[in-house]
């Protein structure tokens, strides 16, 4: 057997490491073995790799290595819980990218052969189109995450941005990438092709940026799932570029894993993927929603206490708000404090409530809440009506009432956390601005709600402490 | 021909990719999500080649190089930071 064989067979081992590693990544008992599993997986790969007979050098190889996996380990470590959907993303972004310069690198390599031999050839066909689709998609992806990044990290405006015309600006990029795409494929001259193919990877590059421009803050789990998904296919697409199918088949499983994800974040909101991607939603252009005129009333942590100790079940709903706070820590001791009285506390997780999927899941994992306590939307809706404290903590939309009961609201049939069916709602909030969604909440003027406004983690500090006593 | 096996092959994990995951709890919407981007830093692959084999300060070689860093970040921060998550989870099960 020779040794191109036995890669490929090593291949195929990394392969089915990757399918069972994703599916213990599927469930709760197995999944930080799966995680284990996967990386196996792709330890094989890379090693196996190395003995490719067509590697002359290995110096650069061990600098690229070390300097990228440093550079990782550094950031892995370092980041914090509530940093995760920026490191996310950014990780994404990076694998865009990596895919992209492969896939030039083929090109490149290509190119290059044909001069050694002194003709003018043109690539081919086929290597051509995989060429440009992984440069497209990598590129997309690349610059979609790093501006989501920022978005996320606060470095740009996180909120949706458009402008007039944009659909038409952005068809049209799109024609432009297709149009120039074909003519690099197609041109005969290798020289004329390279600047139609440079110029595409400028365009698709503006793509990424122009797809994320017009999505805000809460509609962030989607894109990130989406671009999660797109990594993947860049991967799968430089697959097709070198001619590898273990980055065919991971990639593509990285692509179905993002598309699934993409779906359940879109069912969460009862709106379509175009929908998310295309309407601009939450940009000051589409603020609205009718505002009744009622104030929503204040109260102080004192009176909130009182309220507390009275009080026999309590449930927490949390959103982006305690991620920016970093309030996860108090908040579980007040929970556990709570429970020491012999109250019934819960929380209550809606699917998009934060920045990414699973956003809450992680923060208060990290806080150290068992996962019993973490309730999904279904099944904390119908106890609703026999909660006493209904605490909201950074949460906007997902708890907005109109979304069941206004046909005329712009979130109207999005599935919400029924937190105004509680006896009493306290709403934590930094100040008496609106959502991502620039709705009016009708959750606030409600009678039995009371707004605490503050930094959500002083808040429930001073309750803590409240309760101590 | 060689384009037809290699979409056999994507078609095939794309239907297996789908059957796979369908169901996920929410609670480890996360960690999926990492942990497969993680996966989808096995361009890594395709960078190592492109670092070895080209000439030494060659463009293909320098873009494989870039690629490579950055295919490594991808893949070992993806692995550990999506492990340090599951630790969080799995301490609560004692």
């Amino acid at each position: 057997m020779e040794a191109r064989d036995l890669i490929n067979l090593a291949y195929v081992a990394a392969a089915i490491l990757f399918v069972f590693g994703i599916k213990m990544l599927g469930s709760a008992d197995t999944a930080r073995r799966g995680n284990i599993v996967s990386g196996l997986g792709m330890l094989l790969a890379v090693v196996v790799t190395l003995a490719d007979r067509s590697i002359l050098s290995y110096s650069w190889i061990l600098a690229g290595l070390l300097v990228g996996a440093s550079i990782g380990a550094v950031a892995a470590r370092k980041v914090q819980m509530t940093g995760m959907p920026e490191l996310v993303a950014l990780f994404n972004g990076f694998g865009g990218l990596a895919s992209l310069l492969v896939a030039w690198a083929e090109l490149e390599k290509l190119n290059g052969a044909a001069n050694l031999l002194g003709v003018v050839q043109p690539v081919p066909h086929f290597s051509g189109v995989v060429i440009y689709l992984a440069t497209l998609i990598g590129g997309v992806t690349f610059t979609g995450s790093v501006f989501a990044y920022a978005k996320l990290s606060g470095k740009v405006g996180g909120s949706a941005v458009v402008f007039p015309g944009q659909k038409a600006f952005n068809v049209l990029l799109l024609l432009a990438i297709f149009g120039i795409g074909v003519a690099f494929v197609w041109i005969p001259n290798p020289e004329h092709a390279y600047i139609f193919f440079l110029v595409g990877v400028g365009l698709s590059l503006l793509f990424g940026v122009m797809g994320v421009l017009p999505i805000g803050g809460g509609d962030m789990p989607v894109v990130i799932s989406l671009l999660n998904s797109l990594s993947g296919l860049a991967a799968s697409a430089a697959g097709f570029v070198i001619n590898n199918n273990v980055l065919i088949v991971a990639g593509c499983l990285v692509g179905a894993s993002g598309f699934i994800l993409t779906v359940i974040m879109c069912k969460a909101m009862n709106r379509s993927l175009g929908n998310v991607l295309f309407s601009g939603f939450g940009s000051s252009a589409q603020a609205a929603g009718d505002d009744d005129g009622r104030e929503p009333k204040a109260i102080s942590v004192d009176d909130a206490y009182y309220v507390l100790e009275a009080a026999r079940s309590v449930v927490f709903i949390p959103g982006y708000g305690m991620a920016v706070a970093q309030a996860q820590h108090v908040v579980k001791e007040l929970a556990e404090l709570l429970e020491n009285n012999g109250v019934e506390s819960n929380f209550a997780i809606h699917p998009v409530a934060g920045r990414m999927p699973g956003h809450m899941n992680v923060l208060l994992a990290e806080a150290d809440v068992e996962y019993e306590k973490l309730l999904e939307m279904d099944t904390v809706n119908p106890m609703m009506p026999m909660v006493d404290v209904a605490i909201v903590i950074g949460a906007n939309d997902v708890v907005n009432p109109a979304a069941a009961e206004d046909p005329s609201s712009p979130i109207y049939g999005m599935p919400i956390i029924e937190a105004h069916k509680a006896k009493t709602v306290f709403v934590l909030k930094r100040g008496q601005g609106k959502g991502f969604s620039g709705l009016v909440n009708k959750l606030f003027t409600l009678d039995n709600t009371c707004m605490i406004y503050g930094d959500a983690k002083a808040t429930i500090s001073s309750l803590v402490a409240a309760l101590k006593d | 021909m060689d384009l037809i096996l290699l979409f056999f092959i994507f078609v095939l994990s794309a239907f297996l990719g789908l059957e796979l995951i369908s169901k996920v709890p929410s609670q480890l919407h996360t960690p999926l999500m990492s942990g497969s981007n993680a996966i989808s830093g096995i361009t890594i692959v395709g960078a190592l080649v492109a670092t070895g084999a080209e000439a030494q300060g060659s463009l293909g070689m320098i873009l494989g190089f870039v690629g490579l860093v950055l295919a490594t970040i991808n893949v070992v921060g993806g692995y550990m930071v999506t492990d340090r998550m599951l630790q969080m989870f799995k301490k609560k099960e004692k």
